[in-house]
């Protein structure tokens, strides 16, 4: 049984409408109520879905062609009657679909804030039917954002109480820590500029975003399970591929002994935990890197076009891997802290991160990102770098190992560290010589500078 | 908040509310629950083109390299309309909203999007009107509001952008929704005076639901989920 397609009524005063694209081609097979091809009229783009199940025999209006309401468009064919139409298809069973869980929405399970957005989350205005105003206006007052909520928990305060200045009284964040008393004016205002620095490199992300390709030739098996990527997933991949893109990737090893960082952490272990952070040989790395930055501004740089952009703020990302994924929270002016303000920022974000609870903010603006795959054993590894970062920082697992010493056979704590580079603008020679400067402070660290 | 992501999150919002009207529908006697949604917010620079023809590539009249200098994205938009300019300043609406049963007409929807803007510029003193043949908010000439929307199953996405304290000069790097003849504006330019955002938002959201006869039951940030 074919089914004729016909061009829809869109609005009283509509006569016809132009077809934009078609989804499907002749020969797809479609459902009912999948969308088959895209209109437009006016300022207005709609997609139409198609109003039976089988399959597209024929296609009569072409794109770009302009046809009056009510004219056949198209015609869909039973599936068993178009010839392109596989054979092992039962009439009665539905078309066979790859299990497609409901895109995680604002509703979804997972972390707020960790996406890594250029602006405060955007204001949402639900609008329910017509109900009772009074108790409404009380529910809005009450219904703050999660942060406002923290914040008043956190201080006792009764959110109802306040006097809010947003949409129909909703109590800001500003609201409650001027309540407070705290002059706290990060995150809300102020960050139109820092939005529109990365926002520029986070929506080349975006641009991305229909380009992650199929593989070719791929056909999922009967076994196989079909499972749609997370947004945090998607933006990972979207991101490593840009990367692998943009940046000439070239990595350089060095091996490095930390036995004088062993030393003194054990020394000084004792009263960080008394000051309630636990020092890793990560602080010494990061301020070994951050030191080697200052000296060597094209390492803490990145690429415009045919310009260099030297940044003047050293904010170093640090990798955390998650159960569910990756994120980079950053350690904004790592170079005014101290290797005690190194380890207790290191400690928090990441602690944050894998509560869920890191802001926007705190995953951007990086400016040289550090992983640490050695955590899981790896000797040594190849990181991507972190767009628009020029390197990146892999550590290795620190381990103890023979090496010589003074033409005899030693037993030290060795590590791999691996700088990635964008060879556009780091030659090697630059690039080692960073690496040279990181060796050389890990291996003889300056007590006096910590 | 960056476009990728506000398109990302208002393609979520109506493949859910597709979902859950798919499931009301199965659902004998269910109560049509109605979740519509008005998200508002602001991107940094982007320009972003419509699906028709080119979209109005053609009308970007900056080189690549000064929108690469300025840090300028182009995006596909997959709303109706041509070539628009979003950025700071301006107050993006994207209304996710059912238009079935009753409200089923393009048109209509696209003209209840000016009523919302031409009632938000008049509390502010602004006397904006409609351009026969012209979508949008006009003072004068001037366009103060662009719309431009996709429907998909009768559930809207994109919407409008509204020119509050907008830096109009980056409308000279295209021709504004393909109209070459005429010029763009704001709300600050109007009236001499800074505008305080907020309160536009507050105005928008109170006219919006006024037009499209809802009550704001609930107000605040998003929730963004990974």
């Amino acid at each position: 049984m074919a089914t004729d397609v016909v061009m829809p009524q869109m609005g009283e005063s509509i006569a016809e409408g132009t077809i934009v694209r078609w989804i499907k081609k002749v020969g797809d097979k479609v459902d009912r109520d999948e969308p088959l091809f895209e209109i437009s009229t006016d300022k207005v783009d709609a997609e139409i879905p198609s109003p039976a199940a089988g399959v597209l025999a024929e296609i009569r209006a072409k794109e770009g062609e302009t046809v009056p309401v009510n004219s056949i468009v198209a015609v869909i064919g039973a599936a068993g009657e178009a010839k392109a139409a596989p054979a092992a298809q039962t009439p009665t069973a539905p078309a066979v679909k790859p299990v497609e869980p409901p895109e995680p929405t604002a509703q979804g399970d997972g972390a707020s804030g960790v996406r890594g957005a250029g602006q405060p989350t955007p204001s949402r205005v639900e609008l329910g039917l017509q109900s009772r105003p009074q108790q409404t206006e009380d529910a809005i007052r009450q219904r703050s954002s999660p942060l406002v909520r923290k914040i008043a928990k956190e201080h006792h305060v009764d959110i109802s109480q306040l006097h809010g200045s947003g949409i129909a009284g909703r109590v800001t964040k500003a609201d409650i820590l001027q309540f407070i008393g705290r002059e706290e004016q990060q995150g809300w205002a102020g960050s139109a500029s820092a939005a529109s620095k990365t926002g520029a490199a986070t929506a080349r992300q975006g641009a991305q975003a229909s380009s992650l390709p199929a593989a070719p030739g791929l056909e999922h098996g009967e076994h196989d399970v079909v499972e749609k990527m997370s947004v945090m997933r998607k933006r990972i991949a979207e991101h490593m591929v840009l990367s692998r893109h943009t940046s000439a990737h070239v990595h350089s090893v060095f091996e490095v002994n930390f036995a004088r960082v062993a030393q003194i952490r054990d020394a000084k272990k004792a009263e960080f935990e008394r000051a309630g952070a636990k020092l890793t040989y990560l602080s010494f790395i990061i301020k070994a890197a951050v030191d080697a930055l200052r000296s060597m501004p094209i390492v803490n740089s990145s690429v415009d076009g045919d310009s260099i952009i030297y940044h003047k703020d050293i904010n170093v990302g640090i990798a955390v891997a998650l159960d569910w994924g990756l994120i980079v929270p950053v350690i904004k002016h790592a170079d005014e802290k101290n290797l005690l303000g190194v380890t207790r920022a290191v400690a928090d974000l990441a602690s944050r991160a894998r509560s869920k609870q890191l802001k926007p903010d705190d995953v951007q603006g990086g400016t040289f990102t550090i992983t640490n795959p050695g955590v899981f054993g790896a000797l040594l590894g190849t990181p991507i770098i972190n767009q628009p970062q020029v390197a990146i920082l892999g550590v290795g697992n620190v381990e103890k190992r023979p090496v010589v010493v003074d033409d005899a056979i030693a037993i030290r704590p060795m590590a791999y560290l691996t700088l990635g580079y964008d060879h556009r603008v780091i030659d090697g020679a630059v690039a080692d010589q960073f690496m040279s400067l990181v060796k050389r402070s890990l291996e003889n660290w300056d007590p006096g500078v910590s | 908040m960056p476009y990728g992501e506000a398109l990302a999150l208002q393609r979520a919002l109506v493949e859910e509310r597709v979902h859950s009207r798919a499931e009301a529908e199965r659902t004998v006697g269910a109560p049509g629950v109605k979740n519509d949604l008005l998200l508002l917010v602001e991107h940094p620079h982007v320009l972003t083109l419509g699906v028709r023809g080119d979209g109005g590539r053609s009308h970007i009249l900056a080189s690549d390299e000064t929108l690469a200098a300025r840090r300028i994205e182009v995006f596909e938009a997959g709303r109706g309309g041509d070539i628009t300019y979003h950025g700071p300043g301006q107050v993006v609406g994207y209304p996710i909203v059912d238009l079935k049963p009753d409200r089923c007409d393009v048109h209509r929807y696209v003209r209840d999007l000016e009523e919302v803007l031409i009632r938000t510029a008049a509390d502010y003193g602004v006397d904006a009107g409609r351009v026969e043949g012209l979508t949008g908010v006009w003072v004068g000439r001037d366009k103060l509001a662009a719309i431009g929307v996709r429907i998909s199953r009768w559930i809207t996405s994109h919407g409008f952008a509204f020119n509050v304290t907008t830096d109009l000069d980056y409308f000279n790097l295209i021709v504004p929704c393909g109209i070459a003849d005429r010029g763009v504006t704001s709300l600050e330019r109007l009236l001499g005076r800074a505008v305080g955002w907020r309160d536009v938002e507050d105005r928008i959201a109170a006219h919006f639901c006024g037009v499209f006869d809802r009550t704001a039951s609930s107000i605040g940030p998003v929730e963004l989920k990974s």
